[in-house]
Protein backbone atom coordinates (compact mmCIF):
# COMPACT_ATOMS: atom_id res chain seq x y z
CA UNK A 1 0.00 0.00 0.00
CA UNK A 2 1.31 3.08 -0.97
CA UNK A 3 -0.52 6.78 -1.14
CA UNK A 4 0.89 9.23 -2.81
CA UNK A 5 -0.31 13.29 -2.54
CA UNK A 6 1.54 15.18 -5.17
CA UNK A 7 1.08 19.25 -5.51
CA UNK A 8 -2.38 18.93 -3.88
CA UNK A 9 -4.46 22.35 -3.79
CA UNK A 10 -7.93 22.73 -2.87
CA UNK A 11 -9.28 26.22 -3.75
CA UNK A 12 -12.66 27.06 -2.36
CA UNK A 13 -14.55 29.28 -4.71
CA UNK A 14 -15.21 32.69 -4.02
CA UNK A 15 -18.64 33.09 -2.52
CA UNK A 16 -20.81 36.35 -1.30
CA UNK A 17 -17.83 38.61 -2.18
CA UNK A 18 -15.32 37.25 -0.10
CA UNK A 19 -12.23 36.32 -1.99
CA UNK A 20 -11.79 32.88 -3.11
CA UNK A 21 -9.87 30.75 0.02
CA UNK A 22 -6.67 28.44 -0.38
CA UNK A 23 -7.63 25.34 2.19
CA UNK A 24 -4.53 23.49 0.87
CA UNK A 25 -1.90 24.76 -0.84
CA UNK A 26 0.62 22.75 -2.67
CA UNK A 27 0.64 19.31 -0.28
CA UNK A 28 3.24 16.37 -0.24
CA UNK A 29 2.68 13.93 1.41
CA UNK A 30 3.10 9.71 1.04
CA UNK A 31 1.97 7.59 3.12
CA UNK A 32 3.30 4.02 3.24
CA UNK A 33 2.61 0.22 4.47
CA UNK A 34 1.83 0.07 8.05
CA UNK A 35 2.97 4.13 8.51
CA UNK A 36 0.70 5.54 11.40
CA UNK A 37 0.92 9.56 10.10
CA UNK A 38 -0.39 11.85 12.53
CA UNK A 39 -1.95 15.60 11.33
CA UNK A 40 -1.60 18.60 13.78
CA UNK A 41 -2.09 21.84 13.40
CA UNK A 42 -4.71 25.31 14.59
CA UNK A 43 -7.76 25.37 13.77
CA UNK A 44 -8.53 26.33 9.66
CA UNK A 45 -5.10 24.65 8.78
CA UNK A 46 -6.66 22.24 6.39
CA UNK A 47 -5.81 19.06 8.01
CA UNK A 48 -9.93 17.90 7.51
CA UNK A 49 -9.64 18.90 4.12
CA UNK A 50 -6.74 16.67 3.29
CA UNK A 51 -8.59 14.06 5.30
CA UNK A 52 -11.56 14.83 2.71
CA UNK A 53 -9.16 14.45 -0.11
CA UNK A 54 -7.62 11.32 0.66
CA UNK A 55 -11.42 9.62 1.85
CA UNK A 56 -12.43 10.90 -1.93
CA UNK A 57 -14.90 13.31 -0.95
CA UNK A 58 -13.25 15.99 -2.02
CA UNK A 59 -11.10 16.67 -5.56
CA UNK A 60 -8.55 18.50 -5.67
CA UNK A 61 -8.25 21.66 -7.34
CA UNK A 62 -4.78 21.02 -8.52
CA UNK A 63 -2.17 18.12 -8.16
CA UNK A 64 -2.88 15.01 -7.91
CA UNK A 65 -3.48 11.67 -5.13
CA UNK A 66 -3.36 8.12 -6.07
CA UNK A 67 -3.20 5.04 -4.17
CA UNK A 68 -1.12 2.15 -5.39
CA UNK A 69 -0.49 3.78 -8.41
CA UNK A 70 -4.15 4.30 -9.09
CA UNK A 71 -5.97 7.85 -9.20
CA UNK A 72 -8.41 8.59 -6.50
CA UNK A 73 -11.75 9.51 -7.54
CA UNK A 74 -14.49 9.81 -5.11
CA UNK A 75 -15.04 7.65 -1.73
CA UNK A 76 -14.25 3.79 -1.80
CA UNK A 77 -13.64 0.79 0.44
CA UNK A 78 -10.14 0.72 0.27
CA UNK A 79 -9.92 3.98 2.74
CA UNK A 80 -12.05 3.56 5.82
CA UNK A 81 -13.02 6.75 7.57
CA UNK A 82 -13.50 6.88 11.78
CA UNK A 83 -15.78 10.33 12.37
CA UNK A 84 -15.22 12.04 15.40
CA UNK A 85 -19.21 11.26 16.04
CA UNK A 86 -23.02 11.03 15.08
CA UNK A 87 -20.93 8.53 12.60
CA UNK A 88 -23.03 5.33 13.76
CA UNK A 89 -26.50 4.46 12.89
CA UNK A 90 -28.75 4.18 15.89
CA UNK A 91 -31.55 1.86 14.56
CA UNK A 92 -28.99 -1.05 14.02
CA UNK A 93 -27.39 -2.70 17.54
CA UNK A 94 -23.59 -3.14 17.79
CA UNK A 95 -23.19 -6.09 15.67
CA UNK A 96 -25.41 -4.79 12.97
CA UNK A 97 -23.71 -1.39 13.19
CA UNK A 98 -20.12 -3.39 12.57
CA UNK A 99 -21.23 -5.64 10.33
CA UNK A 100 -22.73 -2.13 8.13
CA UNK A 101 -19.91 -1.63 5.62
CA UNK A 102 -20.04 -5.50 4.57
CA UNK A 103 -23.67 -5.43 4.29
CA UNK A 104 -23.42 -2.37 1.90
CA UNK A 105 -20.90 -4.55 -0.06
CA UNK A 106 -23.76 -7.54 -0.32
CA UNK A 107 -21.64 -9.90 2.12
CA UNK A 108 -23.90 -12.62 2.96
CA UNK A 109 -25.64 -12.79 6.97
CA UNK A 110 -23.66 -15.09 8.72
CA UNK A 111 -20.13 -14.52 6.73
CA UNK A 112 -20.43 -10.38 7.48
CA UNK A 113 -21.26 -11.37 11.20
CA UNK A 114 -18.40 -13.59 11.57
CA UNK A 115 -15.74 -11.00 10.53
CA UNK A 116 -17.81 -8.43 12.76
CA UNK A 117 -17.80 -10.79 15.63
CA UNK A 118 -13.77 -11.25 14.92
CA UNK A 119 -13.46 -7.09 15.31
CA UNK A 120 -15.86 -7.16 18.23
CA UNK A 121 -13.62 -9.14 20.41
CA UNK A 122 -10.58 -7.19 19.13
CA UNK A 123 -12.07 -3.97 20.50
CA UNK A 124 -13.38 -5.49 23.75
CA UNK A 125 -16.76 -5.24 22.61
CA UNK A 126 -17.71 -8.76 23.23
CA UNK A 127 -20.78 -9.22 25.04
CA UNK A 128 -22.58 -5.95 23.88
CA UNK A 129 -23.49 -7.21 19.84
CA UNK A 130 -27.12 -7.32 20.97
CA UNK A 131 -26.80 -3.51 22.62
CA UNK A 132 -28.29 -0.31 20.62
CA UNK A 133 -25.22 2.08 20.74
CA UNK A 134 -27.07 5.19 21.22
CA UNK A 135 -27.10 3.59 25.08
CA UNK A 136 -23.27 2.88 24.76
CA UNK A 137 -20.27 5.80 25.99
CA UNK A 138 -18.81 7.37 24.41
CA UNK A 139 -15.71 5.59 24.56
CA UNK A 140 -17.22 2.56 23.43
CA UNK A 141 -19.35 4.25 20.87
CA UNK A 142 -15.53 5.29 19.54
CA UNK A 143 -14.88 1.53 19.49
CA UNK A 144 -17.54 0.60 17.50
CA UNK A 145 -16.74 3.01 14.88
CA UNK A 146 -13.38 1.81 14.54
CA UNK A 147 -14.57 -2.03 14.70
CA UNK A 148 -16.96 -0.92 11.72
CA UNK A 149 -13.97 0.69 10.06
CA UNK A 150 -11.88 -2.33 9.99
CA UNK A 151 -14.23 -4.96 8.85
CA UNK A 152 -14.09 -4.20 5.64
CA UNK A 153 -10.55 -5.16 5.34
CA UNK A 154 -9.54 -1.25 3.86
CA UNK A 155 -5.74 -0.67 2.57
CA UNK A 156 -5.53 2.33 5.22
CA UNK A 157 -7.66 4.13 7.91
CA UNK A 158 -8.45 7.53 8.16
CA UNK A 159 -9.30 9.29 11.79
CA UNK A 160 -11.02 12.35 11.98
CA UNK A 161 -10.32 13.26 15.55
CA UNK A 162 -11.78 10.16 16.63
CA UNK A 163 -10.90 10.90 20.14
CA UNK A 164 -12.00 14.59 20.48
CA UNK A 165 -15.13 13.77 22.26
CA UNK A 166 -13.61 11.53 24.88
CA UNK A 167 -13.01 12.51 28.14
CA UNK A 168 -9.37 12.67 29.23
CA UNK A 169 -8.67 8.87 30.51
CA UNK A 170 -10.88 7.24 28.40
CA UNK A 171 -8.91 9.16 25.84
CA UNK A 172 -5.70 7.91 27.15
CA UNK A 173 -6.76 4.15 27.00
CA UNK A 174 -8.06 4.56 23.70
CA UNK A 175 -4.66 5.43 22.34
CA UNK A 176 -3.34 2.61 23.49
CA UNK A 177 -6.20 0.25 22.48
CA UNK A 178 -5.87 2.08 18.99
CA UNK A 179 -2.00 1.66 18.45
CA UNK A 180 -2.70 -2.15 19.76
CA UNK A 181 -4.76 -2.87 16.89
CA UNK A 182 -2.57 -0.83 14.71
CA UNK A 183 0.71 -3.00 16.11
CA UNK A 184 -2.04 -6.40 15.12
CA UNK A 185 -3.67 -5.51 11.59
CA UNK A 186 -0.54 -3.29 10.32
CA UNK A 187 -2.96 -1.10 8.81
CA UNK A 188 -1.39 2.11 7.63
CA UNK A 189 -3.45 5.30 9.24
CA UNK A 190 -3.82 8.60 8.57
CA UNK A 191 -4.97 10.58 12.13
CA UNK A 192 -6.28 13.90 12.94
CA UNK A 193 -5.45 15.70 16.57
CA UNK A 194 -5.96 18.51 17.96
CA UNK A 195 -3.71 17.13 20.78
CA UNK A 196 0.27 17.75 20.93
CA UNK A 197 0.85 14.76 23.27
CA UNK A 198 -1.70 12.36 21.29
CA UNK A 199 0.02 13.46 18.13
CA UNK A 200 3.33 12.60 19.09
CA UNK A 201 2.55 9.59 21.13
CA UNK A 202 0.63 7.57 18.64
CA UNK A 203 2.37 8.78 15.02
CA UNK A 204 5.28 7.08 13.35
CA UNK A 205 5.43 10.16 11.07
CA UNK A 206 4.17 13.83 12.17
CA UNK A 207 2.91 16.53 9.63
CA UNK A 208 2.20 19.84 11.02
CA UNK A 209 0.07 22.17 9.44
CA UNK A 210 -0.48 25.76 9.07
CA UNK A 211 -2.92 28.17 7.94
CA UNK A 212 -3.99 30.67 5.73
CA UNK A 213 -3.22 28.87 3.08
CA UNK A 214 -3.10 25.26 4.80
CA UNK A 215 -0.10 23.85 4.40
CA UNK A 216 2.02 21.15 6.01
CA UNK A 217 5.17 23.42 6.91
CA UNK A 218 7.16 20.62 9.36
CA UNK A 219 7.49 17.10 9.28
CA UNK A 220 8.58 14.93 12.15
CA UNK A 221 9.85 11.46 12.05
CA UNK A 222 8.62 9.74 15.35
CA UNK A 223 9.78 6.96 17.68
CA UNK A 224 7.80 6.80 20.58
CA UNK A 225 4.64 4.44 19.62
CA UNK A 226 7.29 2.13 18.64
CA UNK A 227 8.81 2.43 22.09
CA UNK A 228 5.50 1.77 23.23
CA UNK A 229 4.60 -1.13 21.18
CA UNK A 230 7.99 -2.69 22.44
CA UNK A 231 6.58 -2.92 25.77
CA UNK A 232 7.47 0.56 27.05
CA UNK A 233 4.41 1.44 29.49
CA UNK A 234 2.62 4.87 27.71
CA UNK A 235 3.26 6.93 30.89
CA UNK A 236 6.96 6.11 30.75
CA UNK A 237 7.11 7.10 27.40
CA UNK A 238 5.28 10.55 27.61
CA UNK A 239 7.81 11.36 30.43
CA UNK A 240 10.61 11.02 28.79
CA UNK A 241 12.88 13.84 27.75
CA UNK A 242 12.98 13.48 24.30
CA UNK A 243 9.16 13.53 24.33
CA UNK A 244 8.53 16.58 26.67
CA UNK A 245 11.49 18.10 24.05
CA UNK A 246 9.62 17.26 21.06
CA UNK A 247 6.49 18.80 22.73
CA UNK A 248 7.64 22.19 23.24
CA UNK A 249 8.99 22.36 19.86
CA UNK A 250 5.76 21.37 18.11
CA UNK A 251 3.51 23.53 20.64
CA UNK A 252 6.17 26.90 19.69
CA UNK A 253 5.19 25.97 16.08
CA UNK A 254 1.74 25.89 16.79
CA UNK A 255 1.51 28.95 19.32
CA UNK A 256 3.09 31.02 16.94
CA UNK A 257 0.53 29.98 14.22
CA UNK A 258 -2.20 31.01 16.40
CA UNK A 259 -0.47 34.28 16.77
CA UNK A 260 0.12 34.93 13.64
CA UNK A 261 -3.49 34.61 13.16
CA UNK A 262 -4.54 37.16 15.29
CA UNK B 1 -27.35 21.34 83.22
CA UNK B 2 -30.77 21.78 81.02
CA UNK B 3 -30.57 21.88 77.37
CA UNK B 4 -32.68 24.30 75.31
CA UNK B 5 -34.27 22.45 72.74
CA UNK B 6 -33.18 24.01 69.47
CA UNK B 7 -36.52 26.03 67.60
CA UNK B 8 -37.81 23.54 64.93
CA UNK B 9 -36.76 24.18 61.64
CA UNK B 10 -39.95 25.26 59.46
CA UNK B 11 -41.07 22.33 57.06
CA UNK B 12 -39.55 23.53 53.47
CA UNK B 13 -42.53 25.06 51.48
CA UNK B 14 -43.27 23.55 48.21
CA UNK B 15 -43.06 26.42 46.21
CA UNK B 16 -46.26 28.27 44.09
CA UNK B 17 -46.88 28.87 41.17
CA UNK B 18 -45.88 32.45 41.39
CA UNK B 19 -42.51 31.72 43.25
CA UNK B 20 -41.37 29.39 40.55
CA UNK B 21 -42.32 31.50 37.80
CA UNK B 22 -39.85 34.35 39.80
CA UNK B 23 -37.26 32.28 39.98
CA UNK B 24 -35.44 29.25 39.55
CA UNK B 25 -35.13 27.04 42.51
CA UNK B 26 -32.93 23.94 42.95
CA UNK B 27 -34.24 20.86 41.83
CA UNK B 28 -34.80 17.22 43.73
CA UNK B 29 -32.74 14.77 43.75
CA UNK B 30 -33.53 13.13 40.71
CA UNK B 31 -34.19 15.88 38.32
CA UNK B 32 -32.43 17.55 35.96
CA UNK B 33 -31.73 21.39 36.92
CA UNK B 34 -33.06 23.56 34.38
CA UNK B 35 -35.09 21.61 31.97
CA UNK B 36 -38.58 23.35 30.54
CA UNK B 37 -41.70 21.80 31.64
CA UNK B 38 -40.38 18.65 33.45
CA UNK B 39 -42.71 16.90 35.61
CA UNK B 40 -45.66 14.51 36.04
CA UNK B 41 -48.92 15.79 34.57
CA UNK B 42 -50.94 12.93 34.62
CA UNK B 43 -52.73 13.57 37.69
CA UNK B 44 -53.31 17.27 37.16
CA UNK B 45 -55.11 16.26 33.39
CA UNK B 46 -56.77 13.79 35.43
CA UNK B 47 -58.46 16.75 37.54
CA UNK B 48 -58.79 18.95 34.93
CA UNK B 49 -60.84 16.48 33.29
CA UNK B 50 -63.30 15.83 35.84
CA UNK B 51 -63.75 19.51 36.78
CA UNK B 52 -64.73 20.07 33.77
CA UNK B 53 -67.31 17.86 33.48
CA UNK B 54 -68.37 18.62 37.05
CA UNK B 55 -68.88 22.04 35.85
CA UNK B 56 -70.78 21.22 32.92
CA UNK B 57 -73.11 18.93 35.01
CA UNK B 58 -73.24 21.79 37.73
CA UNK B 59 -74.40 24.67 34.73
CA UNK B 60 -76.85 22.46 33.32
CA UNK B 61 -78.09 20.45 36.37
CA UNK B 62 -78.98 24.01 37.73
CA UNK B 63 -80.15 24.66 34.63
CA UNK B 64 -78.15 27.80 34.34
CA UNK B 65 -77.93 27.16 30.72
CA UNK B 66 -80.70 26.13 28.57
CA UNK B 67 -80.49 22.13 26.86
CA UNK B 68 -80.41 23.68 23.78
CA UNK B 69 -77.51 25.54 23.84
CA UNK B 70 -75.27 22.85 26.07
CA UNK B 71 -77.51 19.72 27.03
CA UNK B 72 -76.61 17.86 30.35
CA UNK B 73 -73.65 15.10 30.23
CA UNK B 74 -76.18 12.64 31.32
CA UNK B 75 -78.48 13.70 28.35
CA UNK B 76 -75.81 13.03 25.66
CA UNK B 77 -75.29 10.12 27.27
CA UNK B 78 -78.71 8.65 27.20
CA UNK B 79 -78.54 10.14 23.85
CA UNK B 80 -75.78 7.88 23.09
CA UNK B 81 -77.26 4.89 24.35
CA UNK B 82 -80.55 5.59 21.81
CA UNK B 83 -78.55 5.88 18.50
CA UNK B 84 -76.67 3.24 19.59
CA UNK B 85 -79.52 0.99 19.51
CA UNK B 86 -81.75 2.85 16.92
CA UNK B 87 -79.58 3.96 14.87
CA UNK B 88 -79.43 7.50 13.21
CA UNK B 89 -81.59 8.53 10.28
CA UNK B 90 -82.03 4.69 9.23
CA UNK B 91 -78.15 3.91 9.69
CA UNK B 92 -76.85 1.87 12.28
CA UNK B 93 -74.65 3.94 14.69
CA UNK B 94 -71.83 1.97 13.78
CA UNK B 95 -72.23 1.79 10.09
CA UNK B 96 -71.85 5.88 10.71
CA UNK B 97 -68.68 5.08 12.66
CA UNK B 98 -67.32 2.58 9.57
CA UNK B 99 -67.83 4.52 6.69
CA UNK B 100 -66.28 7.97 8.70
CA UNK B 101 -63.43 5.87 9.58
CA UNK B 102 -63.03 4.72 5.71
CA UNK B 103 -63.08 7.50 4.48
CA UNK B 104 -60.55 9.05 6.91
CA UNK B 105 -58.53 5.97 6.79
CA UNK B 106 -58.82 5.59 3.30
CA UNK B 107 -57.56 9.01 2.46
CA UNK B 108 -54.74 8.80 4.93
CA UNK B 109 -53.21 5.25 3.32
CA UNK B 110 -53.68 6.99 0.27
CA UNK B 111 -51.70 10.20 0.92
CA UNK B 112 -49.18 8.08 2.69
CA UNK B 113 -48.28 5.70 -0.44
CA UNK B 114 -48.25 8.48 -2.51
CA UNK B 115 -47.13 11.97 -0.06
CA UNK B 116 -43.87 9.38 1.62
CA UNK B 117 -41.98 8.49 -1.78
CA UNK B 118 -42.69 11.44 -3.01
CA UNK B 119 -41.67 13.40 -0.10
CA UNK B 120 -38.45 11.60 0.01
CA UNK B 121 -38.05 12.33 -3.61
CA UNK B 122 -38.28 15.67 -3.01
CA UNK B 123 -35.52 15.86 -0.43
CA UNK B 124 -33.48 13.49 -2.54
CA UNK B 125 -33.76 15.36 -5.98
CA UNK B 126 -33.31 19.24 -6.36
CA UNK B 127 -35.69 18.37 -9.59
CA UNK B 128 -38.39 16.61 -8.22
CA UNK B 129 -38.44 19.44 -5.73
CA UNK B 130 -38.76 22.43 -8.09
CA UNK B 131 -41.49 20.72 -9.96
CA UNK B 132 -43.72 19.90 -7.23
CA UNK B 133 -43.09 22.26 -4.31
CA UNK B 134 -45.07 25.23 -6.28
CA UNK B 135 -48.50 23.26 -6.84
CA UNK B 136 -47.85 21.64 -2.99
CA UNK B 137 -47.04 25.09 -1.15
CA UNK B 138 -50.23 27.15 -2.94
CA UNK B 139 -52.92 24.83 -1.85
CA UNK B 140 -51.50 23.85 1.64
CA UNK B 141 -53.02 27.04 3.39
CA UNK B 142 -56.02 26.76 1.91
CA UNK B 143 -58.74 25.69 3.52
CA UNK B 144 -60.49 22.49 2.37
CA UNK B 145 -63.66 24.11 2.71
CA UNK B 146 -62.74 26.48 0.41
CA UNK B 147 -61.99 24.07 -2.84
CA UNK B 148 -64.82 21.59 -1.54
CA UNK B 149 -67.11 23.21 -4.46
CA UNK B 150 -64.21 22.63 -7.03
CA UNK B 151 -64.44 18.98 -5.84
CA UNK B 152 -67.94 18.31 -6.36
CA UNK B 153 -67.56 20.03 -9.69
CA UNK B 154 -65.44 18.36 -10.94
CA UNK B 155 -65.32 14.90 -9.70
CA UNK B 156 -69.50 14.81 -8.87
CA UNK B 157 -71.20 14.53 -5.02
CA UNK B 158 -69.94 10.82 -4.77
CA UNK B 159 -67.34 9.26 -2.43
CA UNK B 160 -64.16 10.55 -4.78
CA UNK B 161 -65.00 14.23 -4.14
CA UNK B 162 -65.16 13.02 -0.24
CA UNK B 163 -62.03 10.99 -0.25
CA UNK B 164 -59.78 13.19 -1.98
CA UNK B 165 -60.98 16.41 -0.30
CA UNK B 166 -59.75 14.50 2.68
CA UNK B 167 -56.99 12.86 0.61
CA UNK B 168 -55.44 16.67 0.61
CA UNK B 169 -55.63 17.68 3.43
CA UNK B 170 -53.65 14.46 4.74
CA UNK B 171 -51.26 14.94 1.86
CA UNK B 172 -49.45 17.98 2.51
CA UNK B 173 -47.88 17.82 6.13
CA UNK B 174 -47.33 14.54 4.83
CA UNK B 175 -45.44 14.98 2.22
CA UNK B 176 -43.63 18.03 3.71
CA UNK B 177 -42.57 15.46 7.18
CA UNK B 178 -40.60 13.22 4.72
CA UNK B 179 -39.62 15.88 2.55
CA UNK B 180 -37.66 17.48 5.50
CA UNK B 181 -37.13 13.55 7.22
CA UNK B 182 -34.14 13.14 4.30
CA UNK B 183 -32.39 15.77 6.31
CA UNK B 184 -32.58 14.05 9.53
CA UNK B 185 -29.15 11.95 8.48
CA UNK B 186 -25.74 13.19 9.98
CA UNK B 187 -23.60 13.75 6.87
CA UNK B 188 -21.08 11.50 8.56
CA UNK B 189 -23.27 8.52 8.68
CA UNK B 190 -23.99 9.47 4.64
CA UNK B 191 -20.13 9.92 4.03
CA UNK B 192 -19.58 6.33 6.30
CA UNK B 193 -21.96 4.56 3.85
CA UNK B 194 -20.31 5.87 0.88
CA UNK B 195 -16.56 5.48 2.34
CA UNK B 196 -18.00 1.92 2.18
CA UNK B 197 -18.73 1.78 -1.75
CA UNK B 198 -22.56 2.58 -1.10
CA UNK B 199 -24.48 2.95 -4.14
CA UNK B 200 -26.78 6.53 -4.21
CA UNK B 201 -29.65 3.81 -3.20
CA UNK B 202 -27.92 2.07 -0.94
CA UNK B 203 -27.69 5.18 1.18
CA UNK B 204 -31.37 6.18 0.79
CA UNK B 205 -32.08 2.70 1.83
CA UNK B 206 -29.79 2.18 4.50
CA UNK B 207 -29.33 5.40 6.31
CA UNK B 208 -31.56 8.54 4.86
CA UNK B 209 -34.82 6.39 4.70
CA UNK B 210 -34.35 5.02 8.68
CA UNK B 211 -32.92 8.23 10.36
CA UNK B 212 -35.56 9.94 8.56
CA UNK B 213 -38.31 7.96 10.29
CA UNK B 214 -39.11 9.87 13.09
CA UNK B 215 -40.50 12.79 10.87
CA UNK B 216 -42.25 10.53 9.16
CA UNK B 217 -44.43 9.28 11.93
CA UNK B 218 -44.60 12.71 13.43
CA UNK B 219 -46.19 13.39 9.78
CA UNK B 220 -48.46 10.99 9.81
CA UNK B 221 -49.62 11.90 13.31
CA UNK B 222 -50.32 15.86 12.42
CA UNK B 223 -51.60 14.08 8.76
CA UNK B 224 -54.04 12.05 10.53
CA UNK B 225 -55.34 14.71 12.32
CA UNK B 226 -56.06 17.11 9.37
CA UNK B 227 -58.16 14.20 7.75
CA UNK B 228 -60.45 14.22 11.07
CA UNK B 229 -60.68 17.77 10.76
CA UNK B 230 -61.49 17.59 7.00
CA UNK B 231 -64.25 14.91 7.86
CA UNK B 232 -66.84 17.19 8.32
CA UNK B 233 -66.31 19.47 5.57
CA UNK B 234 -66.16 16.15 3.24
CA UNK B 235 -69.19 14.96 4.47
CA UNK B 236 -71.37 18.56 4.05
CA UNK B 237 -72.38 17.68 0.86
CA UNK B 238 -74.59 14.51 -0.30
CA UNK B 239 -73.47 12.69 2.15
CA UNK B 240 -76.24 10.30 3.82
CA UNK B 241 -73.90 8.55 6.49
CA UNK B 242 -71.31 9.31 8.34
CA UNK B 243 -70.17 10.94 11.72
CA UNK B 244 -69.47 14.52 10.33
CA UNK B 245 -73.32 13.75 8.42
CA UNK B 246 -74.46 12.71 11.74
CA UNK B 247 -73.34 15.91 13.63
CA UNK B 248 -74.57 18.66 10.52
CA UNK B 249 -78.52 17.01 10.36
CA UNK B 250 -78.24 16.94 13.93
CA UNK B 251 -77.21 20.52 14.16
CA UNK B 252 -80.05 21.54 11.70
CA UNK B 253 -82.28 20.21 13.99
CA UNK B 254 -81.21 21.65 16.71
CA UNK B 255 -80.34 18.48 18.53
CA UNK B 256 -77.69 20.05 20.24
CA UNK B 257 -76.81 16.37 22.69
CA UNK B 258 -76.12 14.82 19.09
CA UNK B 259 -74.19 17.32 17.52
CA UNK B 260 -71.64 17.29 21.44
CA UNK B 261 -72.03 12.83 21.61
CA UNK B 262 -70.73 13.13 17.59
CA UNK B 263 -67.65 15.61 18.95
CA UNK B 264 -66.73 13.59 21.46
CA UNK B 265 -66.99 10.00 19.51
CA UNK B 266 -64.80 11.85 16.64
CA UNK B 267 -62.19 12.65 19.16
CA UNK B 268 -62.59 9.33 20.95
CA UNK B 269 -61.64 7.84 17.78
CA UNK B 270 -58.42 10.13 16.59
CA UNK B 271 -56.79 9.92 20.39
CA UNK B 272 -57.22 6.35 20.12
CA UNK B 273 -55.45 5.98 17.03
CA UNK B 274 -52.73 9.10 18.03
CA UNK B 275 -52.23 6.64 21.04
CA UNK B 276 -51.12 3.96 18.65
CA UNK B 277 -49.21 5.92 16.80
CA UNK B 278 -47.10 7.16 19.68
CA UNK B 279 -46.71 2.93 20.44
CA UNK B 280 -45.65 2.65 17.16
CA UNK B 281 -43.20 5.43 17.80
CA UNK B 282 -41.35 4.20 20.90
CA UNK B 283 -41.23 0.75 19.01
CA UNK B 284 -39.95 1.72 15.82
CA UNK B 285 -37.51 4.57 16.68
CA UNK B 286 -36.61 4.30 20.21
CA UNK B 287 -33.47 5.82 19.07
CA UNK B 288 -35.64 9.20 18.80
CA UNK B 289 -33.31 12.15 19.82
CA UNK B 290 -31.35 10.10 21.05
CA UNK B 291 -27.84 10.16 18.96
Amino acid sequence: MSLNIDHASVVYPAADGRPPVAALSEVNLAITEGEFVVALGASGCGKSTLLNLIAGFLSPSSGTLTLDGQSVQGPGADRAVVFQKHALLPWLNVLDNVAFGLQIQGVAKQDRYRTANEYIGLLGLDGFQKSPVYKLSGGMQQRVGIARALTCDPKILLMDEPLGALDALTREKAQELILNIWGKTGKSVFFITHSVEEALFMGTKLIVMSPRPGRITHVFDLPFSRQFQSGAPARQVKASPEFIGLREKVLNIIFADEEAVE
Amino acid sequence: MTVTPLPKAPLPKTPGLFARMARARPTKPGEIYGVPGQGNTFWLSVASVTFMLFVWWLVTTLGLVKPLFVPSPQLVLAKFGQIWREGFTNTAFLDHILISTLRVFGAFLLACLIGLPLGLAMGMSPMIRGIFDPPIEFYRPIPPLAYLPLMIIWFGIGETSKVLLIFLSVFAPVVLGARSGVKSAAIEQIHAAYSFGATRWQVMRHVIMPSAMPEILTAMRVGIGFGWTTLVAAEMVAATSGLGYMVLSASQFLQTSVVIMGIFVIATIAFAFDLLMRFLERRLVPWKGRM
